[in-house]
């Protein structure tokens, strides 16, 4: 393990009603988010490949822990998404290092397939800030009904030297979707697109 | 791992639960030595319609028994989520009341929720600590933590913040129930410790 992990929160959401219109089965959403420390706190440094690698690391390891959250087979994950928070020692470009170049390959491991880009949001912030996950189809990112976000937030994360890194899935679309648009069972998922 | 199942569909019609949260968090250190053992704290909550929610209503304390099921089923899928009964040290359990409802319909929680959590861990000697506020969408509630059988164990005095964005509604209440499964991470302030527990009043 590269990572030098504090803290690993794991967040289940289910939505079972709205304005009294049943949701059967409830939508279901699971966050898997850990806090490690920045080996880049407080100083610029060039080369952010350190950073990278642990990026891929935390793939697998949240990758993995969202989809246990829900219970369900990876096939069976129909959208993701990928957000990092860097404490005010940190710079923007490392929540890049982390979500971009090595995260998605193993990710998509544990999602089975994952054509479609994995939709992410980053940004700076200190303890107890709102982190918006956006989340897209794992294999069609046309699919509208998919088109969806979940916050998340940890009281005490992140610090100044450290970074919170979150990985969000879902079995499902939004709880009543109705704008029209691609649907689920229509997407083909060979471009990522449609 | 955490596991989770839906259980949404089990719940009596007469609650409308909209929403069910399944949080842990488990901590492996705040900068101090590592632990091999994460500790793990967790929350289970609902958000439903408040009955009594848009005017004084003077009987609500029937509510209660329609809460029991919620309770036993909330406090079975989050000790279930931090390993199992025998785990659980310390609990708490708290109430968000939406702007349309009123601060004491959030004191119905504190027989259906405290009675769930003794049940589901096979009876627990100290009183469950809780905390209750109306509040609107987003906002967030700290719940204590106190050890499960014996009120002044010090180090398992904590707490665990709950709330989610979009809810309580103001016509809505949600219930929550927390558990950790031992000490905060780097526990050193003294006092009586979970192993020097001897009593059977539930305090020391």
């Amino acid at each position: 393990m590269k990572a030098d992990i504090r803290k690993i929160a794991v967040w289940i959401e289910e939505t079972h009603t709205e304005f009294g219109k049943a949701i059967s089965p409830p939508t279901r959403k699971a966050v898997a988010c850990a806090v490690i420390a920045n080996p880049f706190a407080g100083q610029y440094v060039e080369d952010l490949s350190p950073l990278i690698e642990i990026g891929a690391e935390l793939g697998t390891l949240l990758g993995k822990r969202a989809v246990t959250a829900l219970g369900v087979a990876p096939a069976d994950i129909q959208s993701y998404g990928k957000a990092a928070m860097v404490g005010e020692n940190g710079e923007l470009e490392h929540a890049a290092a982390l979500l971009h170049p090595k995260m998605g390959a193993p990710l998509r491991a544990e999602v089975e397939k994952g054509a479609a880009l994995v939709p992410s949001s980053k940004k700076r912030g200190g303890l107890g800030q709102d982190l918006d996950i956006p989340l897209g189809h794992k294999d069609a990112a046309y699919v509208r009904s998919h088109f969806d976000g979940v916050e998340i937030r940890l009281n005490d994360a992140p610090r100044a030297n450290e970074i919170l890194v979150a990985i969000a899935v879902t079995d499902s679309g939004r709880p009543l979707p109705r704008v029209g648009g691609l649907l689920h069972e229509e997407a083909k998922g060979e471009d990522g697109l449609r | 791992m955490t596991k989770a199942s839906t259980i949404g569909k089990d719940f009596m019609p007469e609650l409308n639960i909209r929403k069910i949260i399944l949080s842990v968090e488990e901590v492996f250190h705040e900068g101090g030595p590592k632990s091999d053992t994460p500790v793990l704290r967790g929350a289970c909550y609902a958000v439903l319609t408040n009955p009594f929610a848009g005017g004084y209503v003077p009987e609500i304390a029937g509510f209660m028994e329609d809460l029991k099921p919620l309770g036993l089923q909330l406090a079975t899928r989050l000790a279930d989520a931090l390993g199992g009964a025998e785990k659980i040290e310390g609990y708490g359990k708290g109430s968000l009341v939406g702007a349309a409802g009123e601060l004491e319909h959030g004191a119905l929680w504190h027989a259906p929720g405290g009675y769930a959590m003794r049940e589901v861990l096979n009876g627990t000697k100290a009183i469950v600590p809780s905390s209750k506020k109306v509040g609107g969408m987003g906002t967030r509630l700290d719940v204590p933590i106190t050890h499960i059988n014996a009120s002044y164990v010090r180090s398992h005095f904590d707490s665990m913040e709950i709330g989610l964005n979009d809810a309580p509604r103001a016509d809505e209440l949600l219930f929550a129930l927390v558990m950790s499964t031992g000490p905060r991470i780097h526990s050193r302030s003294g006092g009586l410790e979970a192993s020097d527990i001897t009593g059977q009043d539930g305090l020391r």
